[in-house]
């Protein structure tokens, strides 16, 4: 089944193209890991794959209205906003809205989702508290647990894990590997490589608003791809412990 | 939230019949009440149901009107220092009503300030939104109302510079204090269905103002839209405060202060804030009223100036508080 499916997508803006042609499907069960320097268009990409901003181009989800494309994809936006002291269990429950009929209480369903997405993300002892009380890597988390309890085929997420300790960014990218492990789709744009190489089982690498690469980790993370998009060297080797991959130098 | 609901529901209902029997003619609890329900058709049915009944009514509605848009632009633009007023809509009332003074039709007919001062209001509000565009950031709305609000500002300076007596430069800066003085059931009426329209429209937009909570983004996604959002968010306003400002001039702080008074009170949740901050702006508004009539009766203190006299120590509290709890 496909969940995203975007045709020759590309985005102007002021007259610039920042997104190029970009024709790409994700089916089900896949953790899609989205790399590329700053400015490649990465969120460009994954905004206008929502219909959040004008497009040229066909994407399945741009095409549907609002409230059931909040059914069908999760959006995690890069900026982490919470405006208001509100607890953590009604961040999470906001998730919950798109399959809420308007003044409607929420149901046993909704609550066993908003548990299951804070016990994912490990936030029960913090369920209470409010939200903007919280450290910045805590935010992330909650605004996570959000995008998991809208319980969405298709989740999206803009630089998840920057700012996260590294074991909260392990135990994200593992939640996000069992959604698809479970039949759903995970597409996150990331910095890390080697954390995108271990995690994910596919990467779609862009540059300049181009579409470069879409395959496995260890077919797109070519040393080749490495120093002409990112221009740095790096180490790769498959260990016992899995792939492990480690950028070393600028070279340019 | 019930445990917020109901206090201050009570509260309103205490100072709504407070309100009533608060007075120069000094009537009696039960006799009053007599009067203004069974109506004998004497004096004092008349001061109940023509002079107090319409100024209970009008500091009710006006009150929670304020209160409510209050919280809706708080929600919106997601910034505690939103007030109704930002979209210019009072400032363009004002505007209308110094001009239906200046030009004399305030006085040739009743509701003549009150329907320039409308119109006013219309007019502001179309600008807002054409400059503001359908679509756009919150931020192009903010700015649209701030030059609206310089702009309207400026006019009804100039007005006043060019009025052609003392007497009727003081009666305009008298009119843009506030007050419910002298009001009529007419006023009511008048008021009465541009709130309830303004009322209706920013009640039901409790969903999208949570979601508005992870920002304009991350709401959108979640299937709220966010164009219509923001044409019922300054429609609903401008039906309220246009219609407030109208019939009672320019009532400052309310919006304000009621909104982040009570936040805490309801989890910080923007659609609970919805209610609650009506039944509160309703219950300052009201308090208010009572207090210019008991303070200085014989001055005729503004209603304007005492909103904002509290309002502005209670703010200044508010942001010590908040100011500590960052540290």
């Amino acid at each position: 089944m496909t969940l995203l499916s975007l045709r020759d997508l590309s985005v102007s803006l002021h007259g610039r193209a920042v997104l190029r042609d970009v024709t790409l499907e994700i089916g089900a069960g896949e953790f899609v890991g989205l790399i590329g320097p700053n400015g490649a268009g990465k969120t460009t990409l994954m905004r206008a794959a929502l219909g959040l901003i004008p497009a040229i181009g066909e994407s399945n989800l741009a095409q549907l209205l609002q409230g059931a494309r909040a059914r069908r994809a999760a959006w995690m936006p890069q900026a982490r906003e919470i405006a208001w002291p509100v607890s953590v269990e009604d961040v999470v429950m906001l998730g919950r809205m798109p399959h809420r009929d308007r003044g409607r209480r929420p149901t046993a369903q909704d609550r066993a989702r908003v548990d299951e997405a804070i016990a994912w993300m490990g936030l029960e002892e913090m369920r209470h508290r409010g939200a903007t009380r919280l450290s910045g890597g805590e935010q992330a988390r909650v605004l996570i647990a959000r995008a998991l309890a809208q319980e969405a085929p298709l989740l999206m997420a803009d630089e998840p894990i920057a700012g996260l300790d590294p074991a909260h960014q392990i135990m994200t990218m593992q939640t996000f590997a069992g959604l698809a492990a479970h039949g759903r789709s995970v597409l996150v744009s990331l910095h890390d490589l080697g954390i995108a190489a271990r995690h994910c089982t596919r990467i779609v690498m862009l540059d300049e608003g181009r579409l470069v690469a879409d395959g496995p980790p260890a077919e797109v993370l070519t040393p080749e791809r490495l120093a002409h998009v990112f221009g740095i060297t790096a180490w790769y080797r498959q260990t016992a412990d899995g792939p492990v991959y480690q950028p070393l130098e600028v070279i340019r | 939230m019930i445990r917020v609901m109901i206090p201050l529901a009570l509260a309103v209902l205490a100072l709504f019949a407070a309100s009533l029997l608060t007075g120069p003619a000094g009537i009696g609890v039960r006799d009053g009440l007599a009067a203004l329900v069974a109506g004998d058709g004497g004096p004092l049915t008349l001061i109940m149901r023509e002079i107090r009944l319409p100024r209970a009514i009008l500091a009710l509605m006006i009150g929670g009107s304020l209160g409510l848009a209050g919280a809706a632009m708080q929600g919106y633009l997601r910034n505690p220092l939103a007030e109704p007023g930002l979209i210019g809509v009072s400032g363009s009332a004002a505007l209308g009503a110094v001009l239906a003074l200046q030009t004399g039709l305030a006085a040739s007919f009743a509701l003549g300030l009150p329907l320039m001062a409308l119109a006013g209001a219309l007019i502001g509000v179309m600008l807002v939104m054409l400059l503001a565009g359908p679509r756009g950031a919150s931020l192009t709305l903010i700015l649209a109302g701030i030059a609206v609000s310089a702009l309207a500002g400026a006019l009804v300076s100039l007005v006043l510079n060019l009025s052609p007596n003392p007497f009727a430069a003081s009666e305009m800066m008298f009119w843009m204090m506030g007050s419910l003085a002298d009001r009529s059931m007419l006023h009511v009426w008048l008021a009465a269905p541009l709130m309830a329209l303004g009322a209706g429209l920013l009640l039901t937009l409790g969903r999208g103002l949570d979601a508005l909570t992870l920002g304009e983004d991350a709401a959108e996604a979640m299937g709220v839209p966010l164009s219509r959002l923001r044409l019922q968010l300054v429609i609903g306003t401008a039906c309220v405060v246009g219609a407030g400002t109208a019939v009672a001039g320019a009532i400052g702080f309310v919006g304000l202060v009621v909104p982040h008074i009570l936040r805490p009170l309801v989890g910080a949740r923007p659609s609970r804030l919805l209610w609650a901050s009506t039944l509160g702006g309703a219950a300052m508004l009201l308090a208010a009223d009572i207090a210019v009539r008991l303070i200085l009766p014989e001055r005729d203190l503004k209603l304007g100036v005492v909103t904002a006299l509290v309002g502005a120590p209670l703010f200044l509290h508010l942001i010590l508080k908040l100011r500590k709890e960052r540290i």
